[in-house]
């Protein structure tokens, strides 16, 4: 109709200072300042460059199941079985090189049992619609522990190779090699949950998977996508984890899950589903490691750091709650 | 008689960024239904949240039975008399509808303090026996139809002794029939001296409900009348603005070929044997009672829940649908329902929104290009004149019929022969269901084949081609618009046998029963 006037509609992103400095990610920025000035303050070597960039390495290893969990949870939903997943991926290579077996393909078998669990967590779940997520993880949590433990039983496996230590331990010019890994995961997981149609779909999913499938989105595949990558990424802590401690059991990464729930969640990730950003979680991770540090510095018992940490994650969540009465008022006034 | 009950004098509320309501008046005389209109966004909602106390007015005077009042929180708009009821039913599904009706002031023992479940039985069937007797107190909430969910929710109003009940679009959810139930028990209640509001998109509501008629538009008060003194077409300049030259677009109307067919399509439980075919060009409405299966058969024909068995074919080509990505894969697209739950991510962006179904095919490599995306949305928003600022608005920020418009939007950005509109007016107003029409005329006239579902009688003969009529899961009569009657349809809709062994005979019976 020509009596209808056209409306202009802006498609230029809309840029504010109060958008921008409110993000959850400036704290943690502030906190993570504070715990490095805390533990310089604790001890005046903190500082150094040698053990600045030293320290990571000693708490890195469950950091690389944070970023897919990271998309488990912007789905809506929780992993809790990755620390038996952990367990038993770790298990099986160390067995299976003992065995005879040579060590890179022990450790593709390592990333291959990994992924495996995480994609039966994601056909239980696609296939079995009316099983929840927290019952098919904790099924699998409970049975993925439980070979580990009959393949090895109460004992420990190790006599890996020399050259393996060089995945927890090793350094390239100065860096520990781990920290480099890190770097690289959270780069690639970054531009998979921000740059690409998977991540959008990741975001569409957490806040209304209804319409996501209406409009086309693979839901199923979605899923099964996810959890695989959460077991692919359990293993891979599996190695690194291994490489550190030299050997293996079946009790290893006992409670990891929680951990990296908490860091996702200290993140700022939403556990609504729906809301998070790369870089939060990745804060969580040095923020959490620096805190256990420094508590080890000042020799203060592990329960206390726990404390501290269970603290900062309710802080997070007032801190959300605050922000999203702001949101409300600006929805109101567009 | 004639001394208000309730009056508002030059109220106003500003929400940040949004003038809501600009210097309104407002009266209401006791043994009235005062039918209050407006489009969405007009007003209305924040209006009625000052009359229940849910929001301060910034300026303005409430006076209630003649004496100045402040309402401070919907409990205390309770205790003094004012009772809402909304088109979603706020009720708890799983309790007794006598617990439901007095939710919240339940009837106790004296010496004892327990719950009086006898006498709320006795008293919330007396309070049912005024509006319903058919409606049994101890039955559960979740059991009744919504129709006979918001007659118990007028019950509950009234077992506050409610003397002023504000009805927020109350037959948005309801068949004709059950319309019709509700008319009357809102006359009885009026013939009873209660002082009735009534919202409602629907004008038939107004034609036969309202005493007077009050229209709001962008916040503003834009007259009261006395009903009887409106023509349907001032009625319309008053919510608008402008006049709506003719709601229905003339078309001229090209059938091609044969786009899409669909043979003996079943599901168990939900409809069986449906057989029906649609060309490019033209508007297939499909028609029947709420619950006669018509969204099922679209649900299935798009693959959110496959057909047990059947054939859909293509453009000649049989196609195996068992998921919308599917659907979408063969060029059917579908408009749900449910816009906000279905249609939308409410929390997005619009443009966000817009391009979700054609992420696969824009960015064949998975990489988002935003910019690329940017400018598919603005041209999309801009295509349908989504009145908005900008694309980076969220969704829950617009009026229904803004929403619409983005859903639509959503469909067009894939390459597609066939569209199901899914119920597209449901909700909107005036303005934007002449929009919505003439937007589905365009579709028409570029070639999609439309399969349009709804149950109002005038946009079904005022839009469609052809007209498949469905009754009871089953498919009863299939006609050419040019031939049909309003009659013809309503006898196929609720009439007409289904052949089913024993249905025969007691199927209008059934209908009336659970309208």
């Amino acid at each position: 109709m020509s009596d209808r006037q056209q409306i202009q509609i802006s498609i230029d992103r809309p840029w504010n200072w109060k958008d921008f400095f409110f993000q959850w990610e400036w704290m943690l920025v502030a906190i993570l300042l504070l715990v490095i000035i805390g533990n310089s303050m604790i001890s005046p070597w903190f500082l150094t460059w040698n053990t600045f960039i030293r320290t990571p390495a000693t708490f890195l290893d469950k950091a690389f199941i944070v970023f897919p969990m990271m998309f488990v949870i912007i789905l809506g939903k929780i992993d809790i079985s990755v620390g038996s997943t952990v367990a038993l991926s770790a298990v099986i290579m160390a067995v299976s090189y003992n065995l005879g077996l040579p060590m890179p393909l022990a450790m593709l078998l390592c990333l291959l049992v990994g992924t495996l669990g995480g994609a039966f967590n994601g056909f239980l779940l696609v296939r079995f619609k009316e099983l929840s997520f927290v019952i098919v993880t904790l099924s699998s949590m409970i049975i993925y522990r439980g070979i580990a433990y009959i393949i090895l039983g109460n004992q420990a496996s190790g006599g890996l190779p020399q050259w393996y230590s060089f995945l927890g331990w090793g350094e390239i010019a100065g860096i520990p090699f781990i920290l480099i890994c890190f770097v690289l995961a959270a780069t690639a997981f970054g531009i998979l949950l921000h740059r690409t149609t998977f991540g959008r779909a990741v975001f569409g999913m957490g806040h209304n998977p209804r319409t996501c499938r209406h409009s086309g989105v693979n839901t199923d595949r979605v899923i099964w996508v996810v959890f695989t990558l959460n077991g692919l990424m359990a293993a891979v802590t599996a190695l690194f984890l291994t490489s550190r401690m030299g050997s293996t059991r079946p009790n290893v990464a006992m409670g990891y899950e929680l951990e990296v729930i908490a860091m996702v969640a200290l993140g700022g990730v939403s556990t609504n589903g729906g809301i998070g950003r790369i870089g939060g979680p990745v804060l969580a991770v040095f923020i959490v490691g620096f805190l256990s540090y420094g508590m080890g510095l000042a020799n203060l018992q592990a329960p206390i750091v726990l404390v501290v940490i269970g603290a900062l994650l309710i802080l997070s969540v007032l801190a959300h709650r605050i922000r999203f009465v702001g949101k409300k008022k600006r929805n109101t006034a567009a | 008689m004639h001394e208000p009950i309730l009056e508002l004098r030059n109220i106003s509320k500003a929400f940040p960024g949004v003038q809501a309501l600009d210097c309104v008046d407002f009266d209401l005389k006791p043994g009235e239904i005062h039918c209050l209109m407006g489009e969405n966004g007009a007003g209305k909602s924040t209006f009625i949240k000052i009359i229940t106390g849910v929001h301060a007015p910034d300026a303005g005077e409430i006076r209630l039975k003649g004496a100045p009042a402040v309402f401070r929180n919907p409990r205390e708009t309770q205790h003094r008399g004012i009772a809402a009821i909304y088109q979603h039913v706020t009720a708890y599904p799983h309790l007794t509808v006598s617990e439901n009706i007095f939710m919240g002031h339940e009837k106790v023992t004296r010496l004892t303090r327990r719950i009086d479940w006898s006498a709320m039985h006795t008293e919330a069937q007396a309070l049912l026996d005024r509006l319903d007797p058919s409606i049994d107190a101890r039955e559960r909430m979740g059991n009744l139809s919504v129709a006979r969910q918001q007659i118990v929710e007028i019950a509950k109003a009234l077992s506050t002794n409610a003397q002023i009940l504000i009805m927020d679009e109350p037959t948005a959810a309801l068949t004709h029939h059950e319309s019709d139930e509700l008319y009357r028990i809102t006359e009885d209640l009026r013939d009873a001296g209660v002082a009735v509001i009534f919202i409602s998109h629907r004008l038939e509501d107004t034609w036969r409900l309202a005493d007077r008629v009050t229209v709001f538009r962008d916040g503003r008060h834009i007259g009261t009348w006395p009903a009887p003194e409106l023509t349907q077409n001032d009625l319309v300049v008053a919510m608008v603005g402008r006049e709506i030259s003719q709601m229905f677009p003339k078309r001229n109307v090209h059938l091609g070929e044969e786009v899409l067919r669909v043979e003996n399509l079943s599901r168990t439980g939900f409809f069986r044997d449906i057989s029906f075919s649609v060309h490019t060009g033209e508007i297939l409405a499909l028609t029947g009672l709420v619950g006669a299966g018509r969204t099922e058969v679209c649900e299935s024909i798009y693959g959110v829940f496959p057909a047990d068995s059947g054939r859909i074919t293509v453009e000649g080509r049989e196609v195996s649908i068992t998921d919308p990505v599917e659907a979408l894969e063969v060029g059917i697209g579908c408009l749900p329902e449910d816009r906000q739950h279905e249609g939308l991510i409410l929390a997005w962006e619009i443009g966000r929104n817009i391009t979700l179904p054609s992420l696969q095919t824009l960015f064949r490599y998975g990489w988002v290009d935003e910019e690329k995306e940017r400018k598919l949305a603005g041209k999309l928003a801009a295509k349908l004149n989504v009145r908005a600022p900008s694309i980076f608005t969220r969704a829950e920020a617009l009026s229904g019929g803004n929403q619409q418009k983005v859903v639509v939007a959503k469909i067009l950005s894939r390459t597609l022969k066939v569209i199901i509109l899914d119920e597209p007016t449901k909700g909107v107003d005036v303005g934007a269901k002449a929009a919505i029409y003439e937007m589905i005329g365009e579709l028409a006239e570029k070639g999609y084949g439309i399969i349009f579902v709804s149950s109002e009688m005038p946009e079904v003969l005022g839009l469609s081609d052809r007209i498949v009529v469905m009754k009871q899961g089953r498919l009863t009569a299939q006609m050419d618009t040019a031939a049909a009657t309003q009659e013809k349809i309503l006898h196929a809709a609720m009439v007409a046998e289904t052949g089913g062994a024993g249905e025969t005979g007691q199927t209008s019976g059934a209908l009336h029963g659970k309208a």
